[in-house]
């Protein structure tokens, strides 16, 4: 037992850290580092960056074009990457659809996406969700009606985060209504500038547009973008569902915010004194930040049992609950931090190059102006990829089995 | 990066578990804890026998020469076997505190006699008034001739009635409160002016309030420099954290298949309670906290020897922190789940609650290693950490 990373592992560290060195700019990784929101093109000019390294399908085979890592690599990968102020990588083609269309795609379709979605010149979005389908997936209504060589698509999905900017989305839909539940669903992939698809904003309780609804009015997708087999999509789903939770934690992330919060804590004062010299505060600072330790150390412990094999557990669901708590309260911190400067809602905050003048617009620093949105925003976490409390229903299932 | 235990660690956790399956099960541990003596000379012998009283006894004194990680691999065990027996006082706190004293022939006789199971003997360092301030020590010995003379308390004393000796420290110099002038004697406990007040614990283990009334040490009964007992005394203190981390982590692992085996077995409105998903939910924030606590256990016994004092501490106020608060959850969810059944003292689970109570409150509670912790680490950025930040930048 040992908590030290082996010396390749250290190796491998070194060489992700002069890579971001070298090709994160002071300008994303400044954005990144004080909480503000990166745009399409900044992500794609990120994934093309990481591509041009090899490093585009990081979680992929080697024989798909990834560069072979292990989980451990891809951990520290997403940790060096965090604290150096990367951007955060969205997961709907890298990490969900490759890996379903590696897995159940035929050799047509991994030739014409797998590369695209490496080279960052294609961004996926989801749609799964639907108004009458969130934590029950399977009772989805959007319907599929094949017509020779297309299925005609109707019907309505929603949660589609960032669709906005997607050139394609992965869809579950319903081609069988006689069959049970889960036997009658198809999984498609469809160009989200195929006629009748709209695509409308959600506004969020923190005044962003992150999410969407996408509406389908007869929309023509051909058969040939089917994954595997017509009503098959719900195995295809699950293990889609599988690969969303690698890195599920977000560990590195949480202690570049906890950095946050502390330089925050240290430039706020209370009575004369930085308030990180509060004892209460200070004390709520460490509880967070010893729950971080322990979260840390656990999801190390699954990736050093991952190497003898693959977890089985409930081990995914724990430190997606403990992962989400922490930065939620993480964000709370920080809002709390700065009090009443808290208060003025500014969205434009949220947004790079905002001219900032404090003579006119603001009682409090730069930064207290977005902490109170991304407060409103993190509540997200323990609700999206399986609510907080469907993924106790899982635990439950696994050791009490009732 | 590595979690995995060794195979000899495996076996040793294999050996105790046997063991103590075999021959400690819940009535012996009653029968022995309602004896005058409240723990077991046989049960002691037996362990002997195993080589675990020697586990981490050097192996120039006829010890197995292991350390933290084989002490985790081993306690989890006597948690769950609610193990009365001065092990962690003996076999790891003193055992830790004479090892920094080996060459010195007093003490290797006491290694060798401990290690064979035919000496026990327990630190006796904390006093009434500090809770576990390690520097504050009141306790005095004066030098007169060949001799010290002792006078002061020891609060608490696990085990002491147990012992044949006491490690007792005491103040040649300074004030309590300093660092500095603390000396460490072995005093037999049959010492003229040594008495004890004996009395059992809240979970049953044995313990004494320690009052030295002139007693007489001769000079070569003090081990090492004098006045500079207390580094080696900390050292061996947060040995014994971490193996008391091992031990509740054991006994809520215990406490979670009790709940777990109980909420499937029992019936009310013609289903088993496990039905319910407001137990469900409890049930896997057991799990949760028990992970986290594990986790910790790990953490505490792979860096309770670190040479940097202050990376040790950090580490270990963190463990504590965290497993107080998951024992505190996981004990009293236990209690909660088994109902009325759970405040019998015929279950297994109110004894295992108790034994994670006394642990909570031993060596420091939550909040006392959340505010070290605090005083440790909140005012600095971690240490991977090179902030590359526009607004924060100097």
């Amino acid at each position: 037992m040992r908590l030290e990373f082996t010396d390749e592992e250290q190796s491998f560290r070194e060489e992700v850290r002069s890579f971001l060195r070298e090709q994160l700019s002071a300008e994303i990784s400044g954005k990144v580092l004080n909480g503000y929101e990166l745009g399409r093109e900044e992500h794609l000019l990120w994934q093309r960056r990481l591509h041009e390294r090899g490093w585009g399908g990081m979680s992929w085979p080697v024989e798909f074009g990834g560069p072979g890592w292990n989980s451990v690599q891809q951990y520290i990968f997403e940790e060096e990457s965090a604290l150096a102020g990367g951007p955060r990588l969205i997961p709907f083609g890298t990490k969900m659809v490759a890996p379903v269309i590696m897995a159940f795609g035929t050799p047509e379709q991994q030739r014409r996406f797998l590369p695209k979605i490496s080279a960052g010149e294609e961004w996926w979005c989801q749609g799964y969700s639907e108004p009458g389908a969130g934590s029950d997936l399977a009772s989805l209504k959007t319907r599929a009606v094949r017509d020779a060589d297309h299925y005609i698509v109707s019907g309505q999905k929603t949660w589609n985060t960032l669709g906005q900017y997607a050139d394609w989305i992965f869809c579950l839909v319903r081609t069988d209504a006689q069959a049970k539940q889960q036997s009658g669903i198809t999984f498609l992939l469809i160009d989200m500038k195929s006629p009748g698809i709209t695509v409308r904003p959600i506004m969020l309780l923190d005044g962003g547009h992150e999410v969407n609804e996408v509406w389908f009015e007869n929309v023509r997708v051909p058969v040939e973008n089917r994954i595997g087999e017509e009503n098959r999509g719900w195995t295809y789903a699950k293990f889609l569902l599988g690969h969303e939770r690698t890195n599920i934690a977000g560990i590195g992330i949480a202690k570049r915010e906890l950095s946050r919060l502390k330089r925050i804590a240290a430039s706020e004062r209370r009575h004369g004194r930085p308030l990180i010299e509060d004892p209460l505060f200070a004390a709520q600072i460490a509880q967070v930040e010893i729950d971080l330790w322990a979260l840390e150390i656990t999801n190390l412990r699954v990736l050093s049992a991952e190497r003898h094999s693959p977890a089985a557990g409930p081990e995914a669901s724990i430190l997606k609950i403990r992962g989400t708590e922490i930065h939620q309260s993480i964000s709370e911190l920080m809002m709390r931090a700065v009090g009443p400067y808290a208060l003025p809602f500014r969205r434009e905050a949220m947004e790079a190059g905002w001219q900032f003048d404090p003579a006119r617009e603001s009682p409090g620093p730069r930064y207290a102006s977005m902490l109170a949105a991304s407060y409103f925003n993190q509540r997200k976490l323990s609700i999206f990829g399986g609510t907080n409390e469907i993924q106790k229903n899982i635990i439950s299932k696994m050791i009490v089995g009732l | 990066m590595d979690f995995e235990f060794s195979d000899e660690q495996r076996q040793l956790h294999d050996a105790v578990e046997r063991y103590l399956g075999n021959q400690y099960s819940f009535d012996r541990y009653k029968a022995i804890k309602g004896s005058a003596a409240g723990w077991d000379p046989q049960i002691w012998r037996g362990l002997a026998d195993l080589g675990v009283l020697a586990i981490t006894v050097p192996t120039a004194q006829g010890g197995l020469g292991f350390g933290p990680l084989e002490t985790l691999a081993m306690m989890g065990d006597c948690g769950r076997s609610l193990l009365l027996e001065p092990l962690l006082s003996s076999a790891v706190i003193a055992t830790a505190v004479l090892r920094a004293f080996a060459g010195e022939t007093a003490a290797a006789q006491m290694l060798t006699g401990m290690g064979e199971g035919a000496k026990i003997a327990v630190l006796a360092h904390f006093e009434s008034g500090a809770g576990f301030e390690s520097q504050w020590v009141n306790t005095r010995a004066r030098r007169s001739g060949e001799n010290y003379r002792l006078e002061g308390h020891k609060a608490v004393v696990m085990h002491a009635a147990a012992a044949d000796t006491l490690l007792v420290s005491a103040r040649t110099s300074g004030e309590a409160g300093d660092a500095q002038g603390v000396s460490l004697f072995l005093v037999p406990r049959t010492a003229p002016g040594l008495v004890l007040d004996v009395y059992p614990t809240i979970d049953g283990q044995r313990a004494a309030d320690v009052y030295l009334k002139g007693v007489e040490v001769p000079a070569a009964g003090r081990l090492g420099a004098e006045g500079a007992a207390l580094a080696p005394i900390e050292a061996a203190l947060d040995i014994g954290l971490a193996a008391l981390c091992a031990d509740a982590v054991g006994v809520m692992q215990a406490l979670l298949d009790a709940t777990i085996e109980y909420v499937r077995t029992r019936q009310q409105f013609g289903q088993p309670i496990g039905r319910f998903q407001a137990l469900q939910h409890r049930i896997a924030d057991m799990l949760i906290h028990l992970e986290q606590a594990r986790s910790m256990s790990y953490l505490a016994a792979l860096r309770c020897t670190d040479e940097d004092v202050g990376e040790r501490r950090r580490a270990l106020s963190a463990a504590k922190a965290v497993i107080g608060q998951a024992g505190r959850f996981v004990g009293q969810q236990a209690v909660q789940l088994h109902g009325g059944m759970g405040m019998t003292d015929e279950l297994k689970v109110s004894h295992w609650f108790k034994r994670l109570t006394a642990a909570q409150l031993m060596f420091g509670d939550s909040d006392e290693h959340l505010q070290r912790y605090a005083a440790l680490s909140v005012r600095t950025i971690l240490p991977t950490e090179s902030p590359r930040s526009t607004e924060f930048s100097a």
